[in-house]
């Protein structure tokens, strides 16, 4: 709605402009930024255009009332943006861009409603390109896909702002230096290179999980919900989006007031997010109906869900956990898979077992100074009522943990022994 | 886009029962994807070359010492680094040895 000039302005407006500019942002910045590149091969032209059109509607909006279009309005101004630093370029190539950016976005405008799946997608595939370096992955997805700048990126990743803007500089002078094309790779290698996203995507997930402030969490989300979208078949996406979906389910009560962590036994399952899980079981149900064998993520999913679905600790359905994690460990083989396996088995048939389980994990190599080991010992020595020897056992694990939170948390384990 | 493709031994890759590189030579050539390349004599016939205060310094040997050292390269003309990563991975060497790919970086350009 646009307003008449002549009319006061209802009360709280531009509160309501600047939401709704950051809705905008948020779901239009990977469409402008994918075609800007698609058009101009230039992905710090790309950058700068749509965030220059982003600071433009929050200087304008609140003062001219919302347009009726807001995304064709960004999408626009991004357009006008990038035609005046190429008109300002003068060269041959910038003037053969010129009539693409002309063209391209003009045609992206006529139909801003709807999307430009492709150019996404190329965007996502590129931005998780495996010749890149993973933390530059990480960022270049977070700032050309997800809008984030390069103060939130640096604050969610702990590094300075500097790191950070220098990450994004390196890769997208890779791109352009080792000619890494903007494009979805080739059938053959599409299984992989989804993998390779979807593993940036996890990753970034994972970040904001440890921690109590939730923005990566719900940009990965935001951005798996979107790869979904886009390829709607391919299952190991879908079943990663029911993964954080029931894990996003959890988030709220992870951490209680003074931000310390809470384990899942003793979590107010009142508090999980039901309709989260109903949609991660919806997921993670259609995730199957591919046909194909489980993936990773499918069979991380349904260890996922069984927990979201207990109605207590005690229901949990330990025994289908323990199978999950068998052809989790086959279907992808790692020491830490090799220990959750052995919790598990723990919670099936008792701390004794799962005592036994962790000490085969334990001669295996690859968990040397990894802090979970220990502390899964030191919680079923506590079960087993064997104190003297948890405390030994959380000693060491306090020692090995690299979060302040775990730190605490075992602390107060440790504490409770005495008590 | 020009790489150049280096090609590396390596201890750890696999024992192939016999070179298919002239195999593959065939089929990048017929391509027109290859502009040169060629196998290259051991470290052990390597000649280090440098000027040092204006003194000619030769050395036996190569420049860097290395458990994996150089064995061969290809020039290789592609599309773009996708294309020439695909090259590259049906090089027996990938499965043997490694491979690095990099991009030639022309004086016109920055």
């Amino acid at each position: 709605m646009t307003f008449d000039q002549r009319q006061p302005r209802p009360p709280g407006f531009e509160d309501e402009a600047r939401l709704a500019v950051a809705d905008t942002a948020a779901s239009q910045w990977a469409s402008i930024t994918a075609s800007l590149i698609r058009f101009t091969g230039d992905w710090d032209l790309a950058e700068d255009c749509v965030q220059d059109a982003v600071e433009r509607a929050l200087a304008r909006w609140p003062i001219d009332g919302l347009p009726d279009n807001p995304a064709a309005w960004l999408t626009t101004a991004a357009r006008n943006r990038a035609l005046d630093v190429l008109r300002r370029r003068q060269t041959e190539r910038a003037k053969m861009a010129e009539v693409a950016v002309m063209a391209g976005l003009e045609r992206a405008a006529d139909r801003a409603e709807q999307p430009i799946d492709d150019d996404r997608l190329r965007l996502l595939f590129t931005c998780c390109h495996p010749a890149l370096p993973v933390e530059s992955r990480v960022a270049l997805t977070l700032r050309m896909a997800g809008g984030l700048d390069t103060r939130q990126i640096a604050k969610a990743f702990l590094i300075s702002e500097s790191t950070a803007s220098q990450r994004l500089l390196r890769a997208k002078r890779k791109i352009s230096h080792a000619g890494i094309a903007f494009r979805v790779p080739a059938e053959h290698r599409l299984a992989e290179r989804t993998g390779g996203v979807l593993a940036v995507l996890y990753l970034i997930f994972n970040e904001g999980y440890g921690s109590p402030d939730g923005e990566l969490t719900r940009e990965a989300l935001r951005l798996v919900r979107l790869l979904v979208e886009l390829m709607p078949d391919e299952d190991e996406a879908r079943a990663l989006l029911a993964l954080l979906l029931f894990l996003q389910a959890r988030r709220a009560t992870r951490f209680d007031a003074a931000g310390d962590l809470v384990p899942m036994e003793e979590q107010d399952r009142g508090r999980w997010d039901r309709t989260a899980i109903d949609e991660g079981r919806w997921q993670l149900r259609r995730a199957a109906s591919s046909g194909r064998p489980p993936g990773p993520y499918r069979l991380q999913a349904a260890i996922a869900g069984r927990h979201a679905g207990a109605e207590s600790a005690e229901d949990t359905d330990w025994a289908g956990i323990v199978t999950c994690y068998d052809a989790l460990l086959v279907a992808q083989p790692s020491p830490v898979v090799a220990l959750n396996r052995a919790i598990a088995i723990g919670f099936r048939d008792g701390p004794e077992a799962g005592l036994a389980e962790l000490d085969l994990v334990a001669a295996a190599p690859g968990l040397d100074g990894y802090y979970l080991l220990p502390a899964a010992r030191a919680d079923f020595l506590r079960r087993q009522g064997r104190p003297d020897e948890a405390a030994v056992a959380y000693r060491a694990a306090v020692r090995l943990a690299p979060a302040e939170h775990d730190r605490r948390f075992l602390q107060r384990r440790l504490e409770s022994l005495r008590s | 886009m020009r790489y150049l493709m280096f090609v590396a031994n390596d201890p750890d890759g696999e024992q192939l029962p016999e070179n298919t590189t002239p195999d593959w030579v065939a089929d990048v050539d017929a391509r027109g994807k290859r502009l040169i390349g060629d196998r290259l004599r051991p470290a052990a016939d390597a000649t280090t070359v440098r000027v040092r205060k204006g003194e000619l310094l030769v050395t036996d040997g190569p420049f860097i010492e290395s458990k994996d050292w150089i064995a061969g390269f290809d020039v290789l003309e592609c599309d773009d680094l996708d294309e020439a990563i695909e090259i590259a991975s049906r090089h027996p060497m990938a499965r043997a040895g490694r491979l690095e790919l990099r991009p030639f970086w022309p004086f016109d350009q920055e």
